[in-house]
C-alpha cells in the first residue's frame, strides 16, 4: 500500500507542485495586495487569460505528441483580422464564427500533414504557419480594425453574475476556456485518439507497431491545435472588439511555457490538459500581481515565468529520475 | 498439397533492399500447434522475413499463404486483422501509459461512446491471468522488469481476438533462467491451444528444449527445414556457418608456432567478471604479445565480453586487472587510458566516420588520447596518416580521399590505424574481417600477427573458426553467454564447432 502510494506520488508530483506553486504565487499576491483577496479578482484570471487556456490546451494535445506548434499566435491574429474584416463587410457573425473555426482547422490540418507526410520538423512546419497567418493577417488590414457587430458587444460586455460570490461576474466568452477544458480532459481520457496522442509521445514506432493510425492521429492533433487557435480568436476579438494583425505577439512561447510549467514533457508522452490550466493560472497570477504593483516593468512577467519554469523543469526532472529508480 | 495443417505457408520469397538481396527463394511453413524455429546468424534474413510475415515490408516476389489461402499483408494493422502478432525483441509498447492500455487499446471496450476502464482494467487482467500473471494493470507499463513487459505484450498479441500465429523475436534475450521458464510454459499451452509459434533465437539450448521445427537461413538464403530431433547439433550450426561437418574434418591446418606463450606476463586478468542478463562471471587471461581468440555464435555473449573489456559496460561482478592495477571505473575513456582499444562489430555505425578523410580519420584517434585542444599541425597530420597508410597497406590514392569511398577492408584498416596510432597494448578485434574479401583478410591476419610480435596483445573475436584457430595462441569458447571451454591453439575446428553447439 505504502508502495502503491508512493507510485501515486511520483505520477502525480509535477501535477501537484504546479498546483502548489500557483496557490503559493496567488496567497503571497494577496498578502500584498489585499485587492486580490476579492473573488472577482480570481475570476478575472480567466476573464483576462481565457484565450491562453484555449490555445495551452491545444497545444498541450501537440507537445503530448513530442511536437510543438509556433503557429497559434499567428492563427489568432489571422482570426482576429479576419472576423473583423467580414463582420464590417455586413456578414452575420453567426457565419463568421463557424468561418473562422473551419479556417483555423484547415490550417492546423495542412500543417500537420505537412509533417506528416513530408516528414519536416514541426518546429520549421509551424513556424512558416506562424509567418503565412501573420502576414495574412497584414494583408487583410495594415491597422487594427474595430468590431461594431451588435452581437459581438453584447457577448463582449454583458457580464454574467455567479451564484455563491456577492458582485462576481464573468463573461460569455470567459466560459469557453473552461468548458473546451472539460471537452479536452474526456478526449484525453476517454477516447481512443487521447490514448493514442500519448502512446505516439512515448515512441511513435511502438505505437505504430501496436497497430495504431499513428499519421491520421498526428494530423488531427494539429488540426484540434488549428481549432483552439480559431476559438482563441474569436474569444479574444470579442474581448478587445477588435482585430489586427499584431495582437497577441509572441503568446506562442507564453503558451509553451505555461504547458510545460503545467507538468507536460516536450519529449511527449507525459503531461495533462489539468495542469495546463494551472500552468496558465500561474503566468495571470504573476501578471495580475504586477498589475496591482504598478511600478514593476511588465517584462518582470517574463523574468519570473522564465526563472519558475526551469525551476520546474528541474523539480520534474527530479520525480523522472526517482521514478526510474524506484 | 493443401495440407489443413499448414498455418503459414511461406513460398520463394524474395525482397532486395538497395545494394543488399536480403531474401532469394525463401520457403517457410508454419503448421497449427508447432512451434517453430527461425535460425541463422548476421545477415541471415531472419528479420527482413519476419517483417515482410507482419506486413513491415513487402517481398518483391514469391506467395504467401495464410490457411491455403493466398494473401498479401499490406501493414502491421493488417497483419494483426489477420491473426498473426508479433511480439518485438525490443518490447514494442508504450511504458507511459498503463498496462491495461497496452494490452487493451485498440479494441477497448466502450460505454457512453468513451473507454469503458473499470471493463478495460478487468479483461486486462483477465488476459494476463490467462498466462499466469497477476499485477496491478493500471500502473505505467514503465515500472515492470522487462520480462513482466514481454508477458504484457504476448497478452497484448493473444487478446487479438483471432491470434492464430505468434511471432517471438528473441523474447529470451533478456530474460534470466526462471522468467524464460516461465515464458516456455506460456508457450507450451499456447501450442496446446492450436496456436502456431515462430521462434526467434540465437540460443541452441533453448531450441533443443522447446522447438518442433527448424529453418535456417544463411544470406538471404534458404538452407532447409528439420524436425530438431533428426538434426544433431553440430549439424544444426554447420548449416548456419555453412559448412560441410565431413569437409572440417579432413581440414588440416598449419598453425604458426613461433608465437611464444607467455603466460607469467600476463597484461590483462580478469576473474570472475560478469554482468547480469549479459555475460555469466568468467575468468579470463591475456598475456603480453599473445592473441586470445573468442569463439562463439552471434548472441553468445561475445560482443558483450568485449564491452566489457573496453568499459562501454560496466560489470556487476568480479574484477578486472590490467598490468597488475586493478580497474576501477569503467569507461571508454578511462580504458584507453590504460592502452585498451576496441574495434567494433559494425564498423560503420561505431567506428569510423565516412564523411571525414583517412587522415582526419587516423587524427581523431590522437584526438582522443590528447584531448581536443592539442593542435596538431597540418604537415604532421599528413605525416601520421602516410606512415600507417603504408604500414597497414591502405590502397588509396591519397590520405584526403574520403573513408567512405573505400571498400570494407580498407576502411577497416582505417579504423586499425585510427587506434595503432594510440599505441595501444591491448587490441579487441570484433570481428575485424566480416564482409571483407579473402585477400583482405589474409592481409588483417598477418598484420595481427606482426602486431603481438612487437608485443601488442590481442583480443581477436570472430565467427570464422579457422581464422580464430590459425592466429590464436589459446582460444575461449562462449555459449550461451557463458565461457564454455578454453583450448590451446591445437584445437581441431570440428572440437570447436562441437563445444559451441553444446555437445563436447
Amino acid at each position: 500500500m505504502t508502495q502503491r502510494l508512493k507510485l501515486s506520488v511520483l505520477r502525480h508530483g509535477p501535477l501537484l507542485t504546479t498546483i502548489t506553486i500557483f496557490l503559493l504565487a496567488y496567497i503571497i499576491g494577496a498578502q500584498l495586495y489585499p485587492a486580490m483577496q476579492r473573488p472577482q479578482a480570481f475570476f478575472n484570471l480567466f476573464i483576462n487569460n481565457g484565450f491562453l487556456l484555449i490555445l495551452g490546451i491545444g497545444m498541450t494535445f501537440v507537445i503530448l505528441t513530442g511536437g510543438i506548434d509556433l503557429s497559434v499566435g499567428g492563427v489568432l491574429a489571422l482570426t482576429t483580422a479576419a472576423s473583423a474584416a467580414l463582420l464590417n463587410l455586413g456578414v452575420s457573425p453567426l457565419v463568421v464564427m463557424p468561418l473562422m473555426l473551419v479556417m483555423g482547422t484547415m490550417i492546423g490540418l495542412g500543417l500537420g500533414s505537412l509533417i506528416h507526410f513530408f516528414k519536416v520538423q514541426p518546429f520549421i512546419v509551424t513556424l512558416m504557419g506562424l509567418f503565412f497567418a501573420r502576414g495574412l493577417a497584414y494583408i487583410i488590414s495594415l491597422t487594427s480594425v474595430t468590431i461594431t457587430d451588435p452581437l459581438y458587444k453584447y457577448l463582449a460586455l454583458t457580464p454574467i453574475y455567479l451564484p455563491f460570490f456577492a458582485k462576481a461576474y464573468i463573461y460569455i466568452p470567459t466560459l469557453v476556456g473552461p468548458a473546451l477544458l472539460v471537452v479536452a480532459v474526456y478526449l484525453a481520457y476517454f477516447t481512443r485518439f487521447g490514448r493514442i496522442v500519448y502512446a505516439i509521445g512515448n515512441n511513435e514506432q511502438s505505437a505504430a507497431l501496436m497497430g495504431f493510425p499513428v499519421g491520421r492521429t498526428k494530423v488531427l492533433v494539429y488540426a484540434f491545435s488549428g481549432f483552439c487557435s480559431a476559438l482563441a480568436g474569436i474569444v479574444f476579438s470579442i474581448s478587445l472588439l477588435a482585430g489586427y494583425g499584431q495582437f497577441a505577439t509572441g503568446v506562442e512561447l507564453d503558451v509553451i511555457a505555461a504547458v510545460v510549467m503545467g507538468g507536460t514533457l516536450l519529449t511527449g508522452g507525459v503531461g495533462n490538459v489539468i495542469g495546463t490550466l494551472f500552468g496558465i493560472l500561474i503566468e495571470a497570477t504573476i501578471i495580475s500581481i504586477l498589475q496591482y504593483n504598478g511600478t514593476l516593468s511588465s517584462w518582470w512577467t517574463r523574468i519570473c515565468v522564465g526563472v519558475l519554469t526551469l525551476i520546474f523543469i528541474g523539480i520534474q526532472s527530479g520525480f523522472a529520475l526517482r521514478k526510474k529508480k524506484s | 498439397m493443401a495440407d489443413p495443417q499448414n498455418l503459414i505457408t511461406v513460398s520463394g520469397v524474395s525482397k532486395a533492399f538497395p545494394g543488399v538481396i536480403a531474401l532469394e527463394g525463401v520457403e517457410f511453413t508454419l503448421r497449427k500447434g508447432e512451434i517453430h524455429a527461425l535460425m541463422g546468424e548476421n545477415g541471415a534474413g531472419k528479420s527482413t522475413l519476419i517483417k515482410i510475415l507482419t506486413g513491415v515490408e513487402q517481398p518483391d516476389t514469391g506467395r504467401i499463404e495464410l490457411e491455403n489461402s493466398a494473401i498479401s499483408i499490406r501493414s502491421p494493422q493488417h497483419a494483426q486483422d489477420l491473426g498473426i502478432s508479433t511480439v518485438y525483441q525490443e518490447i514494442n509498447l508504450c511504458t507511459n501509459i498503463s498496462v491495461a492500455e497496452n494490452i487493451m487499446l485498440g479494441h477497448e471496450p466502450r460505454r457512453f461512446g468513451g473507454i469503458h476502464w473499470k471493463k478495460l482494467n478487468e479483461l486486462a487482467r483477465q488476459a494476463l491471468a490467462r498466462l499466469g500473471i497477476e499485477l496491478d494493470v493500471t500502473q505505467p507499463l514503465g515500472i515492470y522488469s522487462i520480462a513482466i513487459q514481454q508477458m504484457v505484450a504476448i497478452a497484448r498479441a493473444l487478446a487479438i481476438a483471432s491470434a492464430k500465429v505468434l511471432i517471438l523475436d528473441e523474447p529470451t534475450s533478456s530474460l534470466d533462467a526462471n522468467e524464460t521458464a516461465r515464458l516456455f510454459a506460456v508457450m507450451r499451452s499456447l501450442k496446446q491451444a492450436g496456436i502456431g509459434i515462430v521462434f526467434v533465437t540465437h540460443f541452441l539450448d533453448q531450441v533443443y528444449e522447446i522447438v518442433d521445427r527448424v529453418t535456417i537461413l544463411r544470406n538471404g538464403r534458404f538452407v532447409g527445414s528439420f524436425e530438431i530431433a533428426a538434426l544433431s547439433r553440430v549439424e544444426l550450426v554447420a548449416k548456419m556457418l555453412g559448412r560441410v561437418v565431413d569437409e572440417l574434418q579432413a581440414l588440416a591446418h598449419d598453425k604458426d608456432n613461433s608465437a611464444q606463450q607467455t603466460d607469467n606476463n600476463q597484461l590483462i586478468k580478469a576473474s570472475g567478471l560478469g554482468l547480469r542478463g549479459a555475460l555469466e562471471p568468467l575468468d579470463l587471461t591475456v598475456g603480453v604479445g599473445e592473441v586470445l581468440g573468442i569463439a562463439g555464435l552471434l548472441g553468445s555473449g561475445r560482443t558483450e565480453l568485449a564491452s566489457l573489456l573496453f568499459g562501454i559496460a560496466t560489470p556487476d561482478s568480479g574484477s578486472l586487472v590490467i598490468d597488475g592495477q586493478p580497474v576501477t571505473r569503467f569507461s571508454p575513456q578511462a580504458l584507453i587510458k590504460r592502452g585498451v582499444a576496441l574495434c567494433p562489430e559494425d564498423r560503420k555505425a561505431e567506428g569510423i566516420v565516412g564523411e571525414l578523410s583517412i587522415r582526419e580519420n587516423i587524427i581523431l584517434g590522437l584526438q582522443g588520447r590528447y584531448g581536443w585542444f592539442k593542435f596538431i599541425g597540418r604537415q604532421k597530420q599528413t605525416e601520421i596518416a602516410e606512415k600507417y597508410i603504408k604500414l597497414l597497406g591502405i590502397r588509396t590514392p591519397s590520405p584526403d580521399q574520403l573513408v567512405k569511398n573505400l571498400s570494407g577492408g580498407n576502411q577497416q584498416k582505417v579504423i586499425l590505424a585510427r587506434w595503432l596510432v594510440t599505441q595501444p597494448r591491448l587490441l579487441i578485434l570484433d570481428e575485424p574481417t566480416r564482409g571483407i574479401d579473402v585477400g583482405a583478410k589474409a592481409e588483417i591476419q598477418k598484420l595481427v600477427l606482426e602486431l603481438v610480435k612487437d608485443g601488442m596483445s590481442i583480443v581477436f573475436i570472430s565467427s570464422e573458426l579457422e581464422e580464430v584457430v590459425r592466429i590464436s595462441d589459446r582460444i575461449v569458447v562462449l555459449r550461451d553467454h557463458a565461457k564454455v571451454a578454453e583450448y590451446d591453439h591445437a584445437v581441431s575446428d570440428r572440437t570447436l564447432m562441437q563445444t559451441m553447439a553444446g555437445e563436447a
